[in-house]
C-alpha cells in the first residue's frame, strides 16, 4: 500500500519528457527481449556453431575453420554451389523480363486491365507445396503427363523433365519462376505509374520513337525499382528451398543432387545427418552470399 | 504515310499486344485451372487431360475432408497463421510507433539493432532455433512452430513509416485530453494506419500461411502439421491418386484465392506498399 503511493508519487514527480521516456522503454521491454532472444543470441550461435563439431548427443567441439575447409573439399557443395548459382543467373533475367515486359504492355491497357493483372497475379498466392504437386503431374510421361502428351500430339519426343539430371533444375524452375512473376509485374506496374505522364507527353511531342521512350526515359525513372526486385528476387532465387524440395520430395535435392540448392543441403546436413557444425558453416557461406548481394544494392542505390 | 495509317498500325499493335497480354495471363493460371478440374474429376477421368470434367462431383472433396488429417492440417495453418498475424499487427505497430513518435535515448540505436537482424536470413538461424526449441521442449507445438515469427523487423519498419506520417498535434490534442500513452497509441494513432495495418495483417498471414522450412524441422507428429508440411508427406505414404492429391492442393488454395477475390484492390495496394516501404 505505502509502496504503491511512494510509486505513483516517483510517477506524478516526473517531468512529461521523463513520463514518455518511461512509457517508451515499456513499449520496448518485451520485443527488446524478443530480438535478442530470438534473433541475436542465435545469429551469434550460429558462427559459433559453425567452428565446432557437433551432433547433438555430445558437446560441442571446437575445431576452427575445419567445417569451412571440408565444404571446400566436398564436391557435392560445388554441385550445390554450382546449381544455387543457376538458380539465380537463370531465374532472376529471366523473370525480370517476362515481368517487365507484361507489366510495360499492360500498364497501357485499359480493357480488362484488372482481370489481366488478376491472372498474373493468382500464382503468387499459392502454396510451393500445393502447386510443386501439379507441377509434378504436368511433368508426368504419357498418359498422365500434360506437357508430354501435349508433346505426343505435335510430334515431338518425350522429355523426362524431373527425372533427368540436365532437365530437372529448369524442370524445378519454371514453377519457382511462375510463382513470383506476379509480384513482379505489380512493383513494375507501380513503378510505371509513378512517372510523371509530362515526360511521355514532351517525347511525343517531340516525335520520339517508343523505343527511344522506352530506353531514355521508362528504364532510367524505372531504376529503384528495377534494383529493388533484382535484389528481391536474387535473394529469393539464392533462398530457394520450398519449390526444390517438394518437386523433388523421394529423394529431395535428386536426381543426383543435380536440383539441390545450398539451403537444401543445409537441411539435409542438420536435420538428416544431425551434422550440426556442418550445416552450420554451410549457413554461413549463405550469409555471405546474401550478403554481397545487399552490399551489390547499396553500391547500385548510391550510383544514382 | 498518312497519320490516319499510322494510327491504325498502331492500334492493330496495340490490339495484338491485349491478345498476347490475355494469352499469356490465361496461361499463367492453367495449372491452377487443371488443378481445380481434376479435383472435380472421378479416378477413371484422370487420365482424360480434358479442362472439362465431363461428370463433375465432389466426391474426392468428401473423401479429402472425411480423412480427419487434412482438416487438422488446415485448422493448424489457419490457427498459426491467424496468432502470428495478430502478434505481428500488435507488437510491430506498438515498436514501430514507439521509433517514430517517442524521443529517448536510444532510439536509433534500437532501430538499427532492430533492422540489422534483416541481414541475416532465418535459414542461419533455424539450426539454433532448432536447438533452443529442443532444450525448452518446444518441439513438435504450435509454441515452437510460432515463435520465430512473432515480430518481425520488417513489419517493424512498415509501420515506422506510416507512423511517421501521423501528424504529432492529433496526439499531443490527446496527451492534453489526459489520456495515457498506450490509449494515445491504441485508440489514436492505430486507426490513422489502417492502410498499413491491412498491408501488414495480409503479407503477414500469406507468408504464414505458405511458410515451409520451419514447420517441416520443428513438427515430427501428423497431428501438428501445418497444411504444407501434410502435403509434402503425401509424397512418401501413398500411391499417388492424382485426382484426391489435387483436391488437397485445390483446398490449401481456396482460401487464399477466396479472399484475393473479396479484397483485390487492397491486397494489390497492400503487397506494393509491404514490398516497396518495407
Amino acid at each position: 500500500m505505502t509502496d504503491q503511493t511512494a510509486s505513483t508519487g516517483l510517477w506524478r514527480g516526473l517531468g512529461l519528457r521523463q513520463k514518455q521516456v518511461v512509457w517508451a522503454w515499456a513499449f520496448l521491454a518485451l520485443p527488446i527481449l524478443f530480438y535478442a532472444l530470438i534473433r541475436f543470441y542465435p545469429t551469434g550461435e550460429a558462427f559459433y556453431l559453425s567452428t565446432t563439431n557437433w551432433n547433438l548427443l555430445s558437446k560441442p567441439a571446437f575445431i576452427g575453420l575445419a567445417n569451412f575447409r571440408r565444404l571446400l573439399a566436398d564436391p557435392v557443395f560445388w554441385q550445390v554451389f554450382r546449381n544455387t548459382v543457376l538458380y539465380l543467373v537463370i531465374g532472376t533475367p529471366v523473370s525480370l523480363l517476362l515481368s517487365f515486359t507484361v507489366a510495360y504492355h499492360l500498364d497501357r491497357v485499359r480493357l480488362l486491365h484488372g482481370f489481366i493483372r488478376a491472372l498474373y497475379f493468382l500464382p503468387f498466392l499459392t502454396t510451393a507445396a500445393a502447386m510443386a504437386w501439379v507441377w509434378r503431374w504436368f511433368y508426368q510421361p504419357v498418359p498422365i503427363g500434360l506437357i508430354n502428351d501435349a508433346l505426343a500430339a505435335l510430334g515431338f519426343p518425350q522429355q523426362p523433365f524431373l527425372r533427368s539430371t540436365t532437365q530437372s533444375l529448369p524442370s524445378v524452375l519454371a514453377p519457382a519462376i511462375w510463382a513470383g512473376l506476379g509480384f513482379q509485374v505489380v512493383i513494375f506496374l507501380a513503378g510505371l505509374r509513378a512517372i510523371p505522364t509530362t515526360y511521355y507527353e514532351a517525347a511525343r511531342i517531340d516525335g520520339v520513337s517508343n523505343w527511344t521512350i522506352l530506353t531514355r526515359i521508362t528504364l532510367p525513372l524505372l531504376r529503384p525499382t528495377i534494383v529493388f526486385l533484382v535484389v528481391f528476387s536474387s535473394i529469393g532465387f539464392l533462398r530457394i528451398f520450398d519449390q526444390v524440395y517438394n518437386m523433388t520430395t523421394n529423394d529431395p535435392g535428386g536426381p543426383l543432387n543435380s536440383t539441390k540448392p545450398l539451403v537444401l543441403m543445409i537441411y539435409q546436413t542438420a536435420f538428416s545427418s544431425f551434422d550440426m557444425g556442418y550445416a552450420a558453416a554451410q549457413t554461413v557461406v549463405l550469409f555471405l552470399a546474401l550478403l554481397c548481394v545487399s552490399l551489390v544494392q547499396l553500391r547500385l542505390l548510391r550510383d544514382r | 504515310m498518312s497519320a490516319g495509317a499510322a494510327q491504325g498500325r498502331a492500334g492493330f499493335g496495340r490490339a495484338i499486344a491485349w491478345v498476347l497480354l490475355l494469352a499469356g495471363g490465361l496461361a499463367m493460371v492453367l495449372p491452377l485451372a487443371f488443378m481445380f478440374s481434376t479435383s472435380l474429376k472421378d479416378a477413371s477421368e484422370v487420365y482424360d487431360l480434358r479442362l472439362l470434367p465431363a461428370h463433375p462431383t465432389l466426391d474426392n472433396y468428401v473423401t479429402v475432408l472425411s480423412d480427419g488429417r487434412f482438416l487438422r492440417w488446415f485448422g493448424n495453418s489457419m490457427g498459426v497463421a491467424t496468432v502470428v498475424t495478430l502478434s505481428n499487427v500488435f507488437f510491430d505497430s506498438l515498436v514501430g510507433y514507439t521509433l517514430a513518435k517517442f524521443e529517448f535515448r536510444g532510439r536509433y540505436f534500437v532501430f538499427l539493432a532492430i533492422l540489422s537482424t534483416l541481414m541475416v536470413p532465418t535459414e542461419m538461424l533455424v539450426i539454433p532455433w532448432y536447438v533452443m526449441a529442443r532444450n525448452f521442449g518446444w518441439l513438435d507445438s504450435y509454441w515452437g512452430i510460432m515463435f520465430p515469427g512473432m515480430m518481425t523487423a520488417f513489419g517493424t519498419f512498415l509501420m515506422k513509416q506510416f507512423f511517421e506520417t501521423v501528424p504529432n498535434d492529433f496526439l499531443e490534442a490527446a496527451r492534453v485530453d489526459g489520456l495515457n500513452e498506450f490509449t494515445i497509441f491504441w485508440r489514436i494513432a492505430m486507426p490513422l494506419v489502417t492502410p498499413a495495418l491491412s498491408a501488414l495483417a495480409i503479407f503477414t498471414f500469406l507468408s504464414n500461411w505458405t511458410a515451409f522450412i520451419w514447420p517441416l524441422i520443428v513438427t515430427t507428429s501428423k497431428e501438428l502439421y501445418t497444411l504444407p508440411v501434410g502435403l509434402s508427406s503425401f509424397a512418401v505414404e501413398q500411391q499417388i491418386q492424382w485426382e484426391l492429391i489435387m483436391t488437397g492442393a485445390a483446398l490449401a488454395t481456396l482460401p487464399t484465392l477466396l479472399v484475393f477475390l473479396a479484397l483485390q484492390r487492397y491486397i494489390v495496394r497492400g503487397v506494393v506498399m509491404a514490398g516497396l516501404k518495407g
